[in-house]
Formats: structure tokens, C-alpha cells, sequence
């Protein structure tokens, strides 16, 4: 059958295809569908969300040593936090074979930093294939799994967002079967003590030998030959734009398996042709090693190493070529930034939170990220998952040692709280600091699209499940002073910031209320009842001083002339907050 | 490639962009066309300025779209239709709703909704103006505006040879597809 697959998609059926039959993951955004397109295949692949991408990638290579066909997926700064078991799992090699997707974000669609990470393939010492489309993301996917296997090593399938989410044809077949060779204890390759590992390191060199020779005769790494004035060599996405610039004037050197670079393959392809050029997204990953083996070529001399690569910038700097376009001027439109939904509880929350004096906001990656933009201006920091606890711990133990009097307050969503905010949490108790540390708990994981967590009661695929307890957890880490508010009611919020800030030990206030967008499950309905409705404002008793407007809720409209705010009932959700803030009561949800 | 057609699709999250693409790549492909088309996930859908890019014809190598190389501009928003300009074909058209949405340093005061987009682009580029939140509120479906605008992108492009109604009712749930349907008729008829 041939289908219109985004590239996750197309991993998906490709791990299907393949006879994959355990894949696990941590969301994030340009790699979350491609667990929720294989847990559609239910009696097939067992899919989970693991809480982070460590745990994932550890639960994956249980599997493969097990005997499986197993894939991990996760965006690419979740390998910095899965490259632990990766950098042993390296040396020790797999059983059934093994890949690991990451998806990189070059141009920051939805990420804290651009890093490449075709360098963990080179760093790790493992082999790395880069599909350009959604059939080769299908295809490699099978591929992945026989050099795998083939050659005893993890494989890096690196994507990036345009891939991930572009459509392309995809031609699908059916699956092979799972693939299950038997488990073998075998302590000389599972088992890396120092003995066992020095001797794997030799292994792994040679390794990088054998596959470097796959590199140069695999069919993933083609030449396309065209006029010889102009050759070039790309992969992934970045071969689509040359393509779209260059067509039938340059020849191509296309990669799809990219670490070891097929050296061999390169040379010739260098001597046939005038003007080379390496044209990569983000850094100079094969013209570094390109140049060092002593071929020329240009690069990042030309191509920008930062942001989204595209065929108007090739096609600018290698060609001086730029297409005609509408001048006009762009000055007048307005910013539209990313913002909290209209009933958001995170908004309630960050409301008061910002109130407060003499605190340092550490917060984390979520949906309440956005709460330090205007006009919440509510958090300070956002480094990685789970940083926001430990960097409050840290930043409060200066406050304290330097006398200054500040306190620094954590604010972290329930499940970056999980992923790795616990044992931050652990080291606050442990040390001894007396940092406020407030789980915003939405009751899913929202800024990613939804998915189920350890503290949501349901699996990936649908089978309802023990919830954890966050404040029997946190108390168990040894937290005595828990309280659990509800966001939409300022007061609450209010008095338990008060009464943690006179605390001189940890505490924990626990913001529980679901996403606005979250579909309800009957749990959901039975503790937070039907709560929804609309807000209107009384013009009459409105005095258009916006305190309502501050709170940064998107269905509030301030109009110029009337000097009025109305409500946008298609938005509005009947939270309540803004009727909260406003100093003349004007504004009343609809049938109280 | 100068046989390969392109299409741009801009709003803001939540406006509905992803399923109109949706709808006209997979008409597209049933067409024969080959097809790629790049949609934007994850943050941006929080009420930010999105893109839909569709690309189709006998070869389509890059899923992105470059500036000045649309040779429709669908947007959904008004003010946004301006931001993407740019990419517009200065020979292409512009299919702009006629529907605002202050984004958040608008609605805090910090700057104005812009005045006069929609003549800054009539002078500069053929377009069609649809009132399709409107339309769509007449038709007793709000939620409907994106298809109205899909109807208004259908007759903009000239690709009435496709079965539109098949494909639509193909991707959206049984329950709406009489009013989506409908919903799209009104917004063929609008961009005359
Ligand atoms: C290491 C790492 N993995 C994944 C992500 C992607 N990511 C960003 S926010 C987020 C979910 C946050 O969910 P939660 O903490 O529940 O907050 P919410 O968005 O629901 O407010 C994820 C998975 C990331 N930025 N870093």
C-alpha cells in the first residue's frame, strides 16, 4: 500500500514491518508520535512511556539482551539523559537488535537548545544511519536492525523535526514476524566490570573498522551522477534541499548510513568531481572528519552552523541565487508567542506566585515554562528537566551561607516531577535546605501532546494502572510539610505560600487541578466534577483598570474605546481566576 | 522544480490548520500527485503562529516551502497573513479571513492589532477576502471556519476535479461531515 506517513509515522510502521517487539520511550517534541503510532499495534509490539528517557533506553536494552527487536525514541536532549546506559551499551553490544531514535531540533521549534546529535554516534562509538524522507525512515528501519545485529552494536537513528513531521509516500508491506533469538547469560559481554570491558574496547575499535567498510559498500550510500562541475554530499533533509536547489546541475554523494563516514566512497567521489560541497544542518559533523582525512571541500565556510537549514540559504550561498518576494513592511505585525490556555491551572498559580518578594523562581520544561514571559513574569530559570529542584537547593543554600535574604521557590510539572525532579527532591531533604518546591500537577503530561505518565493511572496503550501517590512519595522521601491546593482558588494558593515561606524546612505544595485539554477520565470526573462553564464581565461595574488582563488569559479582551474587557465565550472555561483579581466584582460565571 | 505546485497554510494553534492539510494531501495523493507536507507540532500549537506547508506534482524533493514561492497564501488569521507574506509568489494568490485574533502583547496593550492589513495586501498581491468565521456561523458550526477556508483554497487553486467531499468525509468523524461538507461548499462559493 502506498500512504502519506510524517517520518514518525513512517518509523512506526517500519518497527512493525521489521518485527520490533518492544519499543519504549519518553516524549518530547520532534519524536513523540513515534511511540504513539506503535502502540497502535497492540498484540504486536509492546509500547510504554518510561518516566524518563534513561529508564526507556535501559528498559530497551534489557529487552534486546533478552533477544528482541527492540527501539528507545526520544528528542535529542533526552540522549544527554539516557547516554549512561548508551555509552556501555556501546561496548557490550546487543542480542536482538537495537536502535535508538533521536530526534533533533535544529531552528528550536519546541526545544532549550539546537545541540547535533550525529556526535553521540562518533562520542559512543556505534554505527548511525539518517533517513532524508518518510520511505527511508520506514526503510532503515529494517536496515537498522540487520547492522544491528549484523555487527553486534546499538544503531543511532538520527531525524531531525522535518523529518519527523513532514509527509512523504510511503510504500508499506507487511510485518516479517517477530524476530526472538534465545537469551544466553554470557558475563564476558553483559557484564562490564573493568576485566570484561578493557577487552570490549579493543572489540569496539575493530568494530569501527568493519562497519566503516559496510559504509563504503552499502547501497544506503549512493552516488547520484549529474554534471561533474558540482558534487555534493548530504544526508538526511539537507539532501532534499540540495536537491530542490541544485536538481539535475551537481552530482550527488547521498549518505544514509553517516558514522563511520564511508572514506573510501568520499575520495572517489572527490576525485570525479570540480567544486565539492558538504551540505549539513547544524555542525560541521562530516566536513570536520571530511577535511581531516585530507579531501577538500567547502562547508560551514558558506552554510550557517546555526538555526534550520533550507533550500533558500543553499541556494543563496553556494548559487548567490535569491527568488523575487512581495516587499512590504513586516514591522507592524505583532508578536505571537506560545501562551497558557484559557483556564489554564497553572495561571492561578504563577498569579500569586509572582506576587511574592525576595524569591528566586527556579522552574523547569513544561507547559508553565511560558510562565515567565509577560505578564505573569512568574519564573526565573529553565535549564533542563528536573533542574528547577536542584537548582532551588543549590541557589538557597548561597542565600543562606552569604545571609541574603531570599528564597528561592522550585516550581516543576508532575511529570517532569517523575522524570527526574524526585531525586533532586531526595537531595533537598538530604541537605537539609528549606526550598518551597511546588508540583504543578495537571494531571498529564501537557506541553507534548497528552501522554499518560506514572502519576495518570493509564499505560501507553490504554490499560488503566496503579497511580503514584505524590504526596505519599514525597513524604516517604521525608517531606513533612505536604499540602495539596487547588490552583483555581487564589486564596488557597495564597495561604500556602504563606505558610511554607515560614517554614524552616522543606516543603511541598502540590498544585492539583487536570489541563484544560485534557480528555477527563472517570477518575478525573469524580474528584473535579463538571467545573466547566463561562465567564461574563458586567460592563456596568467594570472599570477597565485590567487587573483581570494580568493575569495573561487569553479570552479576555480589553477594548481601546469602551474601556471595557469582555470575556471571548468560545474560549473561556469558567476558571474563575480573572473574576478572582477583579477589584469591583464585575465579573461572574454564568448561572452562580 | 517549476512543475511542483506549492501551498501554504498559516493561523494560529488551534485554528485547525493540520486537519485542512490533512484533508488536501491525502486528495492530492488519491490525485496521483506526489506530495510532501510539513506541519508544525509541540509549542507552538500553544496559541502561537503556526505553518502548514503543502507541496505537490510530479517530483517534490524539499518538504518546506521558501520565500517567495507559495503560490497560494491560505491564512486563517488575519494579521497573520501578513507575517507570511514573504513567502508568497508575487504572481501567486492570497486567500485572507477576515478574522482576528489579538495575540498576548496585543491583548496585555503592549502594541495595537495592526490597522489596514488586508488592504496593505490587496496592493500587493491578487486576493481573496472570506469572511469565513461568519459563513461557518451561519451554517451552525463555528468550529467549521477551517473547511470554509479549505472550500475558498479548493476554488482558489483551481483543483475542482477532485472528489473534495469523498476525501472530506474521510477524514473528519461521521457526525460532522454533512456540516463540514456543507462548510465547504459555502466557502467555494464565497471565492468567486
Ligand atoms: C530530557 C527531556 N525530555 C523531554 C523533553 C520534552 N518535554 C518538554 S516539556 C515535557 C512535558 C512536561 O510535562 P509536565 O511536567 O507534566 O508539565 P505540563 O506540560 O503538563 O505543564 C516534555 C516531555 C525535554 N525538554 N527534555
Amino acid at each position: 500500500m502506498i500512504k502519506l506517513l510524517t517520518g514518525n509515522e513512517a518509523v512506526a510502521q517500519g518497527a512493525y514491518e521489521a518485527g520490533v517487539s518492544y519499543a519504549a520511550a519518553y516524549p518530547g517534541t520532534p519524536s513523540t508520535e513515534i511511540l504513539e503510532n506503535i502502540a497502535e499495534y497492540k498484540g504486536d509490539i509492546v509500547a510504554e512511556w518510561a518516566p524518563n528517557e534513561k529508564v526507556a533506553l535501559e528498559c530497551v536494552i534489557g529487552a534486546s539482551i533478552a533477544g528482541a527487536r527492540t527501539l528507545a525514541a526520544m528528542k535529542m536532549v533526552g540522549v544527554n539523559v539516557a547516554a549512561d546506559p548508551l555509552f556501555s551499551f556501546a561496548y557490550s553490544g546487543v542480542n536482538g537488535g537495537m536502535m535508538l531514535v533521536s530526534a533533533d531540533d535544529p531552528g528550536l521549534h519546541s526545544s532549550q537548545n539546537e545541540q547535533d546529535n550525529r556526535y553521540y554516534a562518533k562520542f559512543a562509538k556505534i554505527a548511525m544511519v539518517e533517513p532524508s524522507d518518510s520511505q527511508e525512515a520506514k526503510d532503515m528501519v529494517k536496515a537498522a536492525m540487520e547492522i544491528s545485529e549484523r555487527f553486534d552494536t546499538p544503531v543511532l537513528f538520527r531525524v531531525t523535526t522535518r523529518i519527523c513531521h513532514s509527509k512523504s509516500l510511503v510504500k508499506t508491506s507487511e510485518r516479517q514476524g517477530a524476530v526472538k533469538k534465545p537469551y544466553v547469560r554470557n558475563v564476558q559481554k553483559y557484564d562490564l566490570v573493568p576485566a570484561t570491558s578493557r577487552k570490549l574496547h579493543v572489540a569496539v575499535e575493530a568494530r569501527l573498522k568493519a562497519l566503516e567498510a559496510f559504509a563504503n559498500e552499502t547501497e544506503l550510500n549512493f552516488t547520484e551522477w549529474h554534471d561533474k562541475k558540482i558534487g555534493i554530499i548530504a544526508a538526511g533533509v539537507a539532501y532534499q534541499y540540495a536537491k530542490e536547489v541544485f536538481g539535475d546541475k551537481a552530482s550527488y554523494l547521498k549518505l544514509g548510513f553517516t558514522f563511520p563516514l564511508p572514506m573510501a566512497k568520499i575520495r572517489a567521489f572527490a576525485k570525479e568531481v570540480g567544486t565539492l560541497y558538504v551540505v549539513e544542518e547544524l555542525e560541521p559533523f562530516m566536513e570536520e572528519q571530511i577535511k581531516a582525512a585530507g579531501i577538500a571541500c567547502i562547508g560551514k565556510e558558506k552554510i550557517p552552523n546555526i538555526w534550520e537549514l533550507n533550500p533558500d540559504i543553499i541556494a543563496k550561498a553556494l548559487l548567490g541565487e535569491a527568488r523575487p518576494v512581495i516587499d512590504y513592511d513586516p514591522s507592524v505585525v505583532a508578536n505571537r508567542p506560545p501562551t497558557l490556555c484559557a483556564g489554564c491551572p497553572h495561571r492561578g498559580f504563577f498569579y500569586e506566585l509572582a506576587k511574592l518578594k525576595n524569591v528566586m523562581s527556579t522552574s523547569d520544561i513544561g507547559c508553565y515554562s511560558l510562565g515567565g514571559a509577560e505578564p505573569l513574569n512568574a519564573k526565573d530559570t529553565t535549564i533542563c528537566m528536573g533542574a528547577s529542584i536542584s537548582m532551588g537547593h543549590g541557589a538557597q543554600k548561597m542565600y543562606d551561607k552569604f545571609g541574603e535574604p531570599l528564597r528561592a521557590i522550585a516550581t516543576i510539572g508532575d511529570s517532569t516531577f517523575l522524570h527526574t525532579g524526585v531525586n533532586s527532591l531526595m537531595n533537598a531533604v538530604y541537605n537539609r535546605s528549606n526550598l518551597i518546591t511546588c508540583i504543578m500537577d495537571n494531571r498529564i503530561t501537557g506541553m507534548t501532546g497528552h501522554q499518560e505518565n506514572p502519576g495518570s493511572g493509564f499505560t501507553l496503550q490504554g490499560m488503566p494502572t496503579k497511580a503514584v501517590d505524590i504526596p505519599a512519595l514525597v513524604k516517604a522521601i521525608g517531606i513533612d510539610h505536604v499540602r495539596t491546593v487547588n490552583p483555581l482558588d487564589l486564596k488557597e494558593v495564597r495561604e500556602a505560600f504563606a505558610w511554607a515561606l515560614a517554614l524552616e524546612e522543606p516543603s511541598v505544595i502540590i498544585s492539583r487541578w487536570p489541563c484544560v485539554l485534557k480528555k477527563h477520565s472517570a477518575a478525573d470526573r469524580e474528584e473535579f466534577g463538571d467545573y466547566r462553564g463561562t465567564c461574563v464581565v458586567d460592563e456596568a461595574k467594570c472599570i477597565g483598570c485590567k487587573a483581570c488582563v494580568r493575569t495573561g488569559c487569553p479570552a479576555l479582551r480589553f477594548n481601546k474605546d469602551t474601556k471595557k474587557v469582555k470575556i471571548d465565550a468560545v474560549q473561556c472555561t469558567g476558571c474563575k481566576v480573572c473574576a478572582q483579581v477583579c477589584p469591583k466584582k464585575a465579573i461572574a460565571k454564568v448561572g452562580e | 522544480m517549476a512543475d511542483v505546485r506549492n501551498i501554504l497554510l498559516v493561523g494560529v494553534g488551534g485554528q485547525g490548520t493540520i486537519l485542512v492539510g490533512k484533508i488536501l494531501s491525502s486528495g492530492l495523493v488519491k490525485a496521483g500527485y506526489d506530495v510532501k507536507m510539513s506541519e508544525v507540532h509541540g509549542m507552538a500549537q500553544r496559541g502561537g503562529s503556526v505553518s502548514n506547508q503543502v507541496r505537490f506534482g510530479k517530483k517534490v524533493y524539499s518538504p518546506i516551502i521558501g520565500k517567495g514561492q507559495a503560490d497560494i497564501l491560505v491564512s486563517f488569521e488575519t494579521m497573520e497573513a501578513l507575517r507570511w507574506l514573504e513567502y508568497l509568489n508575487p504572481q501567486g494568490k492570497a486567500v485572507v479571513n477576515d478574522y482576528r485574533i489579538p495575540s498576548a502583547p496585543i491583548l496585555m496593550g503592549k502594541c495595537d492589532y495592526p490597522e489596514g492589513v488586508l488592504e496593505t495586501i490587496k496592493g500587493k498581491a491578487s486576493t481573496t477576502v472570506i469572511n469565513a468565521g461568519e459563513i461557518a456561523e451561519k451554517l451552525g458550526n463555528p468550529k467549521a471556519m477551517n473547511i470554509v477556508l479549505f472550500g475558498a483554497l479548493v476554488k482558489s487553486m483551481g483543483l475542482t476535479d477532485i472528489d473534495w467531499e469523498a476525501v472530506i468525509r474521510e477524514n473528519v468523524k461521521a457526525n460532522t461531515a454533512e456540516t463540514n461538507i456543507q462548510a465547504f461548499r459555502a466557502g467555494m462559493e464565497a471565492s468567486i
